[in-house]
């Protein structure tokens, strides 16, 4: 098979988007609340950084400041953001990708890009990477089991890596797929979700700015538990939406059938935007308990799409949010 | 006359059994130590997420003691050493204690005494639903656990405490009903829980077919048989058996 040439990225295709306006952002830094002293800029080591440090094993990544999306609330540390992740490939509990996740190999990586685009093929991470510059952008999460964590990740604009393929015209969405090998991932040595994990973004919320295609966190290489080497992050969805060691990107006309909503389709919806007004049918969704906090520590209020409406809710005009959860 | 295996079972066995149903609470107390006030006590400490570890540490160690009190009786048949019973009473208190424990911590460090979210949790949701039922349940069993009670309700007692069944059946399906994806292990409660009440209805089966052979002219239902404490030389009375 015939691979194109990977096209080049247009630093046109990237800047309007790059200086999107994030009224959070912009506020926080006009507060001073930058939580500067915690991150690492432009690959310099903070002086003095705290109790967050990474681990020294991951390489250090070079990388710009979003100064849009600083932080508001404290980061969470390296230690909470690498000790507690819902990856089902290396098993169930919290602590199990930490555990089970170093015999995943990243490199060499290579990601299929297929389906309703000009340029598909095989092609190799590294090649890909190489035209995105990287930037920091302090998001946060929130998971669908109610708890939150502050995340400064490293990473691009999903839609710049997307751009690149020249999605058609019949390309209304794009569908993630996680890597499938039992053998790095043994936790798909069991039949616990259909593998490999699939999942999926209407074509114009993969393209909003706010989506993001990460490869780092806290200036380091990404660990094999948060995803590694490549994942998505959409701060306004659950967390089960942003797929994870990503191998094959596919544009399509119809609905990707993702994963949780295939293996329950009454609790977990394509959409999972984060909504504090629908409840999940097991547990509410109105408030969130913020990891790191402590043992007493009051529950935070979930904010509608986690406090970045202003930046996606127009994408949703006009869908019923309560069928379409 | 006490004999020596008495005095085994009250100063040897209790005070160990007393000590080993403690330790994950004194893990989990240690551990709150060490993260709340700094101090530097030997525990393995709870993780990240230390809310929803004390949950699954106090909930499961609940789990654990009700099927661990559900072995006594069948071990009692097995080995015909009678004063196992003894040790019963204990287990049981432990279960409904980590039950309690489970329940608190949902309220304050998970729910942060929010008390409308809990109301509405207890109304709402039903798995939170049939885990409180279990927890008051466990509550009368624990209160009326005491000899004086024992006495007061008489044969009361024994129908009373069959609750116990209720009550763990309830709190494996509390358990079943917020697992995620991953039901190994409420299947392995599940299972447990089925063969220790299945054993009771197959001896109960078992033996009215045997009191109908031997009394064919006697009444089609035979009462269950009175029990008897089967060593009267105990200073304290035993807790009728439940079979």
């Amino acid at each position: 098979m015939r691979t194109p040439k990977l096209p080049h990225i247009r630093p046109s295709e990237i800047t309007a988007e790059r200086y999107f306006r994030m009224r959070r952002g912009l506020l926080a830094s006009a507060l001073g609340l930058a939580g500067a002293s915690l991150i690492p800029a432009s690959g310099r080591a903070a002086p003095g950084a705290p109790a967050a440090t990474p681990a020294a094993g991951a390489a250090a990544l070079r990388y710009t400041r979003n100064p849009h999306f600083v932080a508001v609330d404290k980061p969470n540390t390296y230690e909470e953001i690498t000790g507690y992740n819902n990856f089902y490939e290396f098993g169930i509990d919290k602590t199990d990708p930490a555990a089970n996740a170093g015999s995943l190999r990243t490199r060499p990586w290579s990601l299929t890009i297929a389906g309703e685009a000009e340029v598909t093929g095989r092609y190799n991470l590294e090649d890909i990477l190489k035209a995105h510059p990287l930037e920091e952008r302090i998001y946060r999460h929130r998971c669908v089991e109610g708890w939150s964590m502050v995340i400064p990740w490293v990473g691009f604009p999903l839609g710049d890596l997307l751009k690149r393929f020249r999605p058609t015209s019949r390309a209304k969405f794009v569908e993630f797929t996680t890597l499938l090998d039992p053998q790095q991932m043994p936790g798909q040595r069991r039949g616990v979700l259909d593998w490999p994990y699939v999942e999926g973004l209407r074509i114009d919320e993969a393209m909003n700015p706010l989506a993001l295609m990460v490869v780092g966190v806290y200036g380091r290489e990404l660990p094999n538990q948060n995803g590694a080497p490549l994942r998505v992050h959409l701060p306004w969805k659950y967390g089960f939406k942003s797929g994870k060691s990503i191998v094959r990107i596919r544009f399509s006309a119809r609905q990707p059938r993702t994963t949780w909503p295939a293996a329950w389709p009454d609790e977990y919806g394509f959409y999972a935007n984060v909504n504090p007004n629908v409840d999940h049918p097991r547990w509410s969704q109105a408030t969130e308990r913020r990891i790191g906090e402590g043992l007493f520590a009051p529950r935070h209020p979930t904010e509608m799409f986690n406090g970045y409406g202003e930046q996606v809710a127009s994408l949703y005009q006009g869908l019923d949010l309560r069928r379409n959860f | 006359m006490i004999s020596q295996a008495d005095q085994r079972y009250r100063f040897v066995y209790k005070p160990l059994l007393f000590l080993a149903c403690s330790v994950p609470l004194a893990w989990v107390l240690a551990a709150v130590c060490n993260l709340t006030i700094g101090t530097h006590l030997p525990a393995p400490g709870l993780g990240v997420d230390p809310v929803r570890r004390m949950l699954g540490i106090f909930g499961h160690s609940a789990l654990n003691l009700l099927l661990v009190t559900l072995c006594v009786s069948p071990l009692r048949v097995l080995t015909g050493n009678a004063r196992l019973l003894r040790l019963r009473r204990m287990l049981g208190v432990w279960a409904f204690t980590y039950a309690l424990l489970h329940f608190l911590t949902y309220v304050g460090p998970f729910q942060g005494f929010s008390w409308s979210a809990i109301v509405k949790d207890l109304v709402k949701r039903p798995y939170i639903t049939i885990g409180f039922t279990a927890l008051l349940m466990l509550l009368a069993l624990a209160i009326t656990s005491t000899n004086g009670w024992m006495r007061r309700l008489r044969r009361h007692w024994q129908s009373l405490h069959r609750l116990v069944y209720v009550a763990t059946a309830l709190g494996v399906w509390h358990y079943w009903w917020q697992v995620k994806k991953d039901i190994r292990e409420p299947l392995l409660y599940a299972a447990l829980a089925t063969m220790l009440l299945g054993w009771r209805l197959w001896r109960r089966q078992r033996d009215a077919l045997r009191a109908a052979r031997a009394a064919p002219r006697a009444a089609p239902r035979a009462a269950p048989p009175a029990s008897v404490p089967a060593t009267s030389n105990s200073a304290l009375p035993t807790a009728p058996e439940r079979t």
